[in-house]
């Protein structure tokens, strides 16, 4: 259990608000679809700040029209990975951007239960910073 | 609208009398040519110009011009030793200030072999040098530049640039949050890393210096770093986010300068705070320390006030902007155009354009004069801060768009049931916000509905709206724009 205010990870464009329904995912979806972004489904069960790349769920979704696509890679990722965190991204390919454009949170393990933050004490009073996810301790597949 | 050259007006073309002894007028000597086409490769300069009683304006336009370049009051044969064309500035253009008797916009351009490769400095010693002491002129304002491709790829630029910020923050989609830790002088570094975590681990994403915070007897610049880092990575493990505070690093000297940022990078921060008056020399150097320590740049624009708020004279923020850009800063504060400072909305847009776009459009009715090809150098995030509140968020995403840091200060310290509910509000705020500009609300009209709503499952959110929800800081703008009526916030 986390002690910040909403007692979640609280990484992507949403999480301070109530979870999103399917038919909330889809709207955001179709404003990205407007906006000529490719959507991705990406998992993992290891959602440290510094953890860039969570594993792919499939391909980015170029060229693709219609929500229900994402919709459809979500259930399936959903069913494959029912406890590990599971977020959508928007990927904007614009010459000076190149980058992400959207990304939340849409699937959580149902106790999430964060990070434990180790101080190694160095010279003087310096300390260096370990922030430690504590679902790491047990090996891959066996977190949730 | 421009005026055609007339006799006695122009260049005097006989070398022998151009450059005989004696005193000629500014474009006779060669600083005004009403058929000078700039060069793709010129810096243009537009000026506000507001010529002494008796001086006519394009007298007035080539004095600028000669008096920013090669001129000096008289004519010296050494000149003569130069392609002295060249280096002669040469005002081309000038048109009445619309509404404005008395003042005239001067173009002028510059051959880019006036300029050293890559210096702010030089480049402002050239065109804000002695000029804007220059006595036929009442006053002198430098409006807009134009900074020519070839001149602008001699610049690093943004060491992290707002791109690449999002991705090491691992924050996409909306604008980022901040607070400024209050009150900004008398906290020690015990209390002042107190206000950092509770506001971080609220849910903003930014805390922050202000820019007097340095190194002063209530609170020496070791004791706030390790404190605030503490704080900081306390925040990021109770939330699961990258989160940063500006650590200021302002000082009286570059050595104390590096030290300070040194300390920062070993703890671990991810941005560093300088205060525009340290110098365009002093913010390139740590620009270049930050691109080798992968450190975030915020800029404070203190001091900008004294030089560009006034229409008539000084230096529009504008061409400050468009300076911190090539100079190389991460961030920087552009004005809340709700807040407590000035900023009329177009005119400020203008300047968030500026320090986003990859190619900035002329654009008059925002104050944008030219058209700008900032040839792929990365861009700067505006900071917004100075008396906003969650209220306001809907106005804020309208003005502002997605890619900025809104800082609320007073709007998350002074929440009245502390300061995590502070930043609860604004966060809950701003994500309701996204969500129903995304799902296509007109969330603007819709904006005081959208958060009251929010607010029903968010008790601090509805304090928050129950406190500030009315206050708003409607004053005339000094700074605006001379080609449309600027349009009221009410």
């Amino acid at each position: 259990m986390m002690t910040n205010p909403t007692g979640r990870v609280t990484q992507g464009q949403f999480s301070f608000l109530p979870e999103l329904t399917d038919a909330e995912i889809t709207a955001q979806v179709d404003y990205g679809l407007n906006k000529g972004y490719a959507w991705s489904v990406e998992y993992t069960d290891d959602p440290h700040p510094r953890n860039t790349f969570w594993e792919m769920f499939g391909m980015p979704m170029f060229d693709l029209q219609d929500p229900a696509g994402v919709m459809l890679e979500l259930q399936a990722c959903r069913k494959t990975f029912p406890s590990h965190y599971i977020r959508l991204m928007a990927f904007d390919n614009t010459r000076g951007i190149e980058s992400i454009a959207m990304s939340f949170i849409v699937n959580r393990p149902a106790s999430e239960p964060g990070f434990g933050l180790v101080r190694q004490e160095s010279n003087g009073r310096t300390l260096r910073y370990t922030v430690h996810s504590y679902a790491t301790d047990a090996p891959e597949a066996r977190r949730y | 609208m421009n005026k055609p050259n007339e006799p006695g007006a122009t260049e005097i073309t006989d070398k022998k009398k151009r450059y005989s002894a004696g005193v000629l007028k500014y474009r006779q000597m060669g600083y005004w040519n009403a058929d000078y086409v700039p060069k793709d490769t010129d810096v243009i300069c537009l000026f506000r110009i507001t010529p002494q009683d008796g001086v006519d304006e394009i007298e007035a336009a080539a004095a600028v011009a000669g008096e920013s370049s090669t001129a000096t009051w008289t004519v010296v044969w050494t000149d003569r030793l130069t392609a002295s064309d060249s280096y002669r500035a040469k005002a081309y253009k000038v048109e009445a200030v619309p509404g404005n008797p008395g003042q005239w916009f001067a173009w002028i351009a510059y051959d880019i072999i006036l300029f050293e490769e890559g210096s702010i400095a030089n480049l402002t010693a050239s065109v804000i040098g002695n000029v804007f002491g220059f006595k036929p002129l009442k006053a002198l304002r430098l409006e807009d530049m134009r900074l020519p491709f070839a001149y602008v790829k001699t610049f690093k630029g943004p060491p992290t640039g707002l791109i690449v910020e999002r991705e090491r923050l691992d924050k996409f989609g909306r604008p980022l949050l901040g607070a400024t830790t209050k009150p900004k002088l008398g906290l020690s570094g015990r209390n002042y890393g107190r206000v950092v975590y509770e506001g971080l681990k609220g849910g903003l994403d930014f805390m922050k210096d202000d820019e007097n915070i340095n190194s002063q007897p209530f609170m020496r610049w070791r004791d706030r770093y390790l404190y605030v880092m503490d704080a900081v990575n306390k925040a990021s493990a109770a939330t699961g986010e990258v989160k940063g505070s500006y650590l200021n690093v302002t000082a009286a000297t570059m050595e104390d300068m590096y030290e300070r940022a040194e300390f920062a990078k070993e703890l671990g921060s991810v941005i560093i705070m300088i205060d525009l008056v340290i110098g365009y020399t002093a913010i390139q150097s740590i620009s270049n320390w930050a691109r080798k320590h992968d450190m975030i740049l915020h800029l404070h624009r203190a001091g900008h006030g004294t030089y560009t708020r006034q229409k008539t004279h000084g230096v529009s923020f504008r061409v400050i902007a468009k300076w911190m850009r090539l100079a190389g800063v991460d961030h920087i504060h552009a004005g809340t155009i709700v807040g407590k400072l000035e900023g009329d909305p177009l005119t400020t847009q203008g300047y968030y354009n500026v320090c986003r776009d990859s190619f900035t459009r002329q654009d008059l009715p925002r104050g944008v004069y030219f058209d700008q090809d900032w040839a792929d150098l990365r861009k700067v995030m505006p900071v917004a801060s100075g008396g906003i509140h969650a209220g306001q968020m809907h106005q804020l995403l309208d003005y502002l768009g997605d890619d900025v840091v809104l800082q609320f200060g007073g709007g998350t310290i002074g929440h009245p049931m502390g300061i995590q509910s502070g930043a609860i509000a604004n966060r809950v705020a701003l994500e309701a916000m996204i969500m129903a500009r995304n799902e296509g609300r007109d969330y603007l009209a819709e904006g005081p509905d959208i958060l009251r709503k929010a607010a029903q499952s968010c008790t601090p959110l509805k304090q928050a709206l129950d406190t500030w929800g009315e206050i708003s800081f409607n004053y005339a703008s000094t700074d605006t724009s001379d080609y449309v009526a600027t349009p009221s916030l009410a």
